[in-house]
Formats: structure tokens, C-alpha cells, sequence
């Protein structure tokens, strides 16, 4: 499912006056099972990249293809389903919803895809467990730190064995114990589930677990590499 | 896709959840619904009260449920349209079960004299047991007492026209009216009773003599001007109407009183819609909180908003979301309001004086203590119209947050 294709992909921004642009005629394909880093400096378009494939934000033009499923024709209801069934999204900061416990934050997207309440409570405290945050289920964001509510964030996106992670700037906001311990599970998950990761990073210590490594810059791909 | 229903649990647990998020503006949007709806149920019912009273005493006053009587009585009250008192299907159908009561009257137009004074008057001839139920007059009596058979030779007089006329209890006036042949009847008639009513009109005009009395002296036996029936409640008298009329001889007419009083009446139809006026006028007040509170709510997580519409949340169960946090809003608020109009509609049954604006509610035709009526469908309408009206208000504010951009939503700070 995960194979994504991006073709002619292009979007600008409106600054004021100032035109910005975020992708200018991206071509790109990424296989099933890849763990790819988008890198470049701020305003290179990595962010803009990965909430098109995501189908947060709508291309001008050019098309999205994530397997079978046309991306960027898809209305809000589908787009929606789409994410909820085959994409786990970590983000930079502001991951978790306030009023729902770790364990619930993590089973929310279970919750709204219908999976039952035994196995969605056993699989979110598997993975819980997983991430270190065993004992900390029923504690709510703001009485766990930046980078324990980083790992609930990241479980809650590969509980359910999403086809595509997309990851962004994940271990900005931690330390580098936790993010050496973050990327570990990523290049497991990847590894043994054959989930694809799409990662984008400032960060040279994530850039070297990945298998292939895109640079970006002013919203073109400047380099295309496998490590 | 799966349904709301089954995603019910987890959009009412962030209901639940994001309502307790500030428990300052809940608590204070709670209060403003709760003395609304409040404020809908207790003057509703003192309302009610009111008009009920206003009525009842209306009712009471003379006209009664139902009349039955000659065609031409309402145009012209004299004696030569008089009818019989009532026999065999009519009288079997009056004193069925389901008829509260019933009483033939005599009433003409008349001139009251002392020896000062003299007075255009109604003159009413009753039957002193019958009318005990019918009109409450021996309730009424201030002074001397109430007529004590169909043949007692005393009247009763109001207290107002007691003093226009300058006399009082005991004395004798004289009362002057016409019998069918148009000859001049009168008598002299000792005051035996006095009466004080609501309304200074009906002291001022109604003069009380009982039935026997008076058809012997307008030469009228075995006639009477109006046959008077009470039901249980002047809200449902058509059952008794219509077996009343089946049963009422051709050439009599029979009237229910929202015919016979069309002000009542009108009173009577148009407190239904002074209710809804009354409720949707509290829930417009209310409705501005209501979607500021909402607006306020959205405002603040907005980012909370786009993340779970990038986690996959259709923008349909965001909208139910939000409107689910409002109808719980609602619910709590309406329970809390209908407790306190319960709380203190209850210790007002027993009456709430208001003694001191007497007047002015007599002149309303209203006595100076006001019985709330709680009724059903006023509680229903204050609950539905909250609910609806306050769903509706809430449907612009959920719906623009559902229809959020979810990187918008993500990168606001």
C-alpha cells in the first residue's frame, strides 16, 4: 500500500505580499518498507512535503499517489479515513490530547477505527511497555514530560502497524538517550513490520539510521541518496 | 466507515471531558442556563397562575362551563326569554356522572331603591345549594349570611353597592323589574347577606335572590333564564358540551364558556403563545453565552482540533463532537433549572400574596394572591426549545471547527 508516488508535486504560500514556495515540482518515489529523512534548512520544504503525502495539506498541482489511492483528489471524509487507517503521524511538538490519559491518547485511533476494547487496551499497554512508559498509563500529557509525551506520541502512531510513519522533527524536543531510543524503535518497527518511515530532521544522529536520505531545499529535491 | 454509534463512547468522553476543562466558564454558562430556564418555568406557571385565576374567577363569576338557554337570552336577558326547567333526557344527562354540577338561575334586569338611593341591577335568582358550587358565593359573604332555600325571602347585595346605595345589612330595599306581560313586579326584600368579590363591578351590579322568590314574583313559575353547568376543569368541557347539546331540546341554545366570553377566551388562547414568546425571548439572552462559551472552547484548542482531524477524526464526528459537549452543557443546565423552579414553585402553592398591587390586578379581572400552575406542557416547551434552539446555536460554531484546516489548526499558537 505504502509505495507513494509524487509527481510535478508543487504548492506555494501566501506571506503578506510575499509569495513563498513550499514544493516546486517535486518528483519522487518511495517503496514499500523504506525509512527515508527529509533534510534541509528551515523552509526547505520537508514539513510541506510530508503533510501533502499525509494528506493534511492539498498540493496546486501535480498528483499524489499512495499506492492505489489518488491523494490529492480525495475529499476531506476520505482523506480523513485514509490517515486514520494507513498513516501514523508523529509531530514535533503538541502530539497529545489534553483530556485523555497516555493509554487513552494511544488507543484513540483504534478507538475511532472500531477496534475492540480488549485488544486496543492490551495493544496500547504492549506498546506502552514498549516505549518505557510502563506505570505511566493513566497519567494525563501534562504530568508527563516532553519526552515521555514524545513516546506516547509515537506509540499511539504505530500501535496499529500503520503502512506509513511520517515523522516530523520527532526528537526535536528530546534528549539524546531518548532519541537514540526513539529511532531504535522506528528502525525495529521498520524492520520487523516493514512499516515505511518517512522522517524529517535537522538532526545528523537520526539522518544515520536512515537506508535512504532526500535533501531538500527551497522546496526542491537537491539530493536523492541510499545510505 | 464505521457509525457514530459506535464511536459514541469516545466523542462523549471528550465531551465530558473538554466541558470540565475550564470549570470557571462551565460553572458560569451552567448558572445562566440553569436561572433561564428557571426564569422560563416560575413565570410561566405564575403566569399561568394568573390567567387560571383570572379565568376560574371569570367562570365562577357567572357565566359558568356551559350554558343552556333561550336563543335570543345573550342579545336580550329579559324574562320573556326564559325557558323551562329542565326534564326528562336533559335533566337525565345534567345529573349523569362526569357533571360536576349544575344550577337553573333566573336573571333579569332590574332596579334596586333604598330609601336614599336607586340602582340599575342584575338581578340573579339561584339556588342557594347548587350555586355553593358553582360560583363559591357563600365564600363571599362578608356580613349576614348566605340565602338558605330556593324560597328565602332575603337578597344579597354586594358591598359597593351597599354603599351606593346607603344602606346595609338588615334594612330593607325595594327591587322593581318587569314579568312577561310587561306589568311591573316588585316587592320589598330584606338584606340578609352581604358579599365582597374580586371584582368591584360584580358588587356594584349582581343582587342575589333565590329562584323560588323571584319566579313567583315575576310570574314565571316552572321557568327559569338559564340553565348554569360547572365541569372539573373550564380546559376540557367539550365531552360535557357535546352530551349536554345531544341531550338539550330543540330550541334552546347551549354555549361553553369560550363562547359565551370571548375576552377569556382569548385571554385563554393566546397564553400559549405568550409562553413561547416568553421562552424563546429567556433562550435568546442565553444563546449569546452559549456560543460564546462554545466559540471560547473551540478558540482555545484549535491545535487539540487539527490534531485529531491528522489522526483521522472525519469532520462529521468533530461536528458531533462539539455539538454533544453543548447538548451535555444544556442537559446539566436544564436539570439544574428545573430543579430550582421545582424548588421554588413548591412552597408558592399555598399562594403568593400580592396584596400590595391588589388593584391593579383586580382591574386584570386577577384576586391579589396568584397560585403558580406548573403545568407539563410549559416544562416540556422551556426544555425542548433550550434543547433545539440551543442545538441550532451551536451548529455554526461546530461546523466551522470541523471544517478546520488541520495544518492551520496544527501550527496555531
Amino acid at each position: 500500500m505504502s509505495a507513494i508516488r509524487c509527481r510535478q508535486l508543487c504548492k506555494t504560500f501566501k506571506q503578506g505580499d510575499e509569495i513563498i514556495t513550499g514544493l516546486d515540482h517535486i518528483d519522487l518515489d518511495i517503496e514499500t518498507g523504506e525509512f527515508v529523512c527529509l533534510s534541509g534548512p528551515s523552509g526547505s520544504g520537508k514539513t510541506t512535503l510530508l503533510n501533502a503525502i499525509g494528506g493534511l495539506d492539498t498540493p496546486d498541482s501535480g498528483e499524489i499517489h499512495m499506492g492505489d489511492i489518488r491523494v490529492d483528489k480525495l475529499e476531506r471524509g476520505p482523506l480523513a479515513d485514509m490517515r486514520l487507517h494507513h498513516i501514523g503521524f508523529v509531530f514535533q511538538a503538541y502530539n497529545l490530547i489534553p483530556v485523555l490519559s497516555a493509554q487513552e491518547n494511544v488507543e484513540f485511533v483504534m478507538e475511532v477505527q472500531g477496534v475492540p476494547v480488549a485488544e486496543r487496551a492490551r495493544k496500547a499497554l504492549d506498546i506502552l511497555k514498549e516505549v518505557g512508559l510502563e506505570g505511566m498509563e493513566d497519567r494525563r500529557p501534562a504530568q508527563l514530560s516532553g519526552g515521555q509525551q514524545q513516546r506516547v506520541a509515537v506509540a499511539r502512531a504505530i500501535v496499529s502497524h500503520p503502512d506509513l510513519v511520517l515523522a516530523d522533527e520527532p526528537t526535536a524536543n528530546l534528549d539524546s538517550v531518548s532519541a537514540a531510543h526513539l529511532m531504535g524503535l522506528f528502525q525495529e518497527l521498520n524492520e520487523n513490520h516493514r512499516i515505511t518511515f518517512i522522517i524529517s530532521t535537522h538532526d545528523k544522529r537520526v539522518m544515520s539510521y536512515a537506508k535512504r536520505l532526500i535533501k531538500m531545499r527551497d522546496g526542491k529535491i537537491i539530493g536523492d541518496e541510499a545510505q | 466507515m464505521t457509525g457514530l454509534g459506535s464511536h459514541f463512547k469516545i466523542i462523549l468522553t471528550l465531551s465530558w471531558r473538554n466541558l470540565w476543562r475550564n470549570h470557571r466558564r462551565t460553572a458560569i454558562m451552567l448558572g445562566a442556563i440553569s436561572v433561564g430556564v428557571w426564569a422560563m418555568i416560575f413565570m410561566t406557571s405564575l403566569m399561568r397562575g394568573m390567567v387560571d385565576d383570572m379565568l376560574n374567577q371569570g367562570i365562577r363569576n357567572l357565566p359558568g362551563h356551559i350554558q343552556i338557554q333561550h336563543p335570543d337570552f345573550l342579545d336580550d336577558p329579559s324574562v320573556v326569554n326564559s325557558i323551562g326547567e329542565p326534564g326528562g333526557e336533559l335533566l337525565t344527562a345534567l345529573t349523569q356522572n362526569g357533571t360536576r354540577s349544575w344550577a337553573n338561575r333566573i336573571r333579569v334586569p332590574a332596579v334596586i331603591a333604598s330609601e336614599r338611593e336607586s340602582r340599575g341591577i342584575n338581578l340573579i335568582g339561584i339556588e342557594p345549594a347548587a350555586e355553593a358550587d358553582i360560583t363559591g358565593l357563600p365564600a363571599q359573604i362578608s356580613a349576614g349570611r348566605f340565602l338558605e332555600s330556593n324560597q328565602d325571602k332575603g337578597v344579597i347585595i354586594g358591598a359597593k353597592l351597599a354603599e351606593r346605595l346607603e344602606t346595609r345589612l338588615g334594612k330593607r330595599v325595594v327591587i322593581m323589574s318587569q314579568d312577561p306581560d310587561n306589568n311591573i313586579a316588585e316587592r320589598g326584600f330584606r338584606i340578609v347577606g352581604i358579599y365582597q368579590a374580586e371584582l368591584a363591578a360584580q358588587e356594584e351590579f349582581n343582587v342575589f335572590a333565590a329562584r323560588a322568590t323571584l319566579q313567583k314574583l315575576l310570574k314565571i313559575e316552572g321557568l327559569v333564564s338559564q340553565i348554569v353547568l360547572v365541569d372539573h376543569d373550564y380546559r376540557d368541557v367539550e365531552s360535557l358540551y357535546r352530551r349536554v347539546e345531544a341531550a338539550t331540546p330543540d330550541g334552546l341554545e347551549v354555549k361553553p364558556w369560550y363562547e359565551i366570553d370571548t375576552y377569556l377566551a382569548a385571554m385563554f388562547n393566546l397564553m400559549d403563545g405568550f409562553v413561547l414568546v416568553w421562552v424563546i425571548i429567556i433562550f435568546l439572552a442565553l444563546s449569546f453565552g452559549l456560543v460564546n462559551t462554545l466559540v471560547m472552547a473551540i478558540f482555545e484548542r484549535v491545535r487539540e482540533i487539527g490534531l485529531i482531524q491528522a489522526l483521522g477524526m472525519r469532520p462529521g464526528l468533530i461536528l458531533y463532537q462539539i455539538l454533544l459537549e453543548s447538548l451535555l452543557l444544556l442537559l446539566i443546565g436544564l436539570a439544574l433549572g428545573n430543579l430550582l423552579a421545582l424548588v421554588t414553585i413548591k412552597p408558592l402553592e399555598s399562594g403568593l400574596d400580592l396584596s400590595a398591587v391588589a388593584e391593579g390586578m383586580a382591574m386584570m379581572g386577577v384576586g391579589s394572591v396568584i397560585y403558580p400552575s406548573l403545568t407539563l406542557y410549559d416544562v416540556l416547551l422551556a426544555n425542548v426549545v433550550v434543547v433545539l434552539l440551543g442545538i441550532l446555536t451551536s451548529i455554526l460554531p461546530a461546523w466551522r471547527a470541523s471544517q478546520l484546516d488541520p495544518v492551520r489548526a496544527l501550527n496555531t499558537h
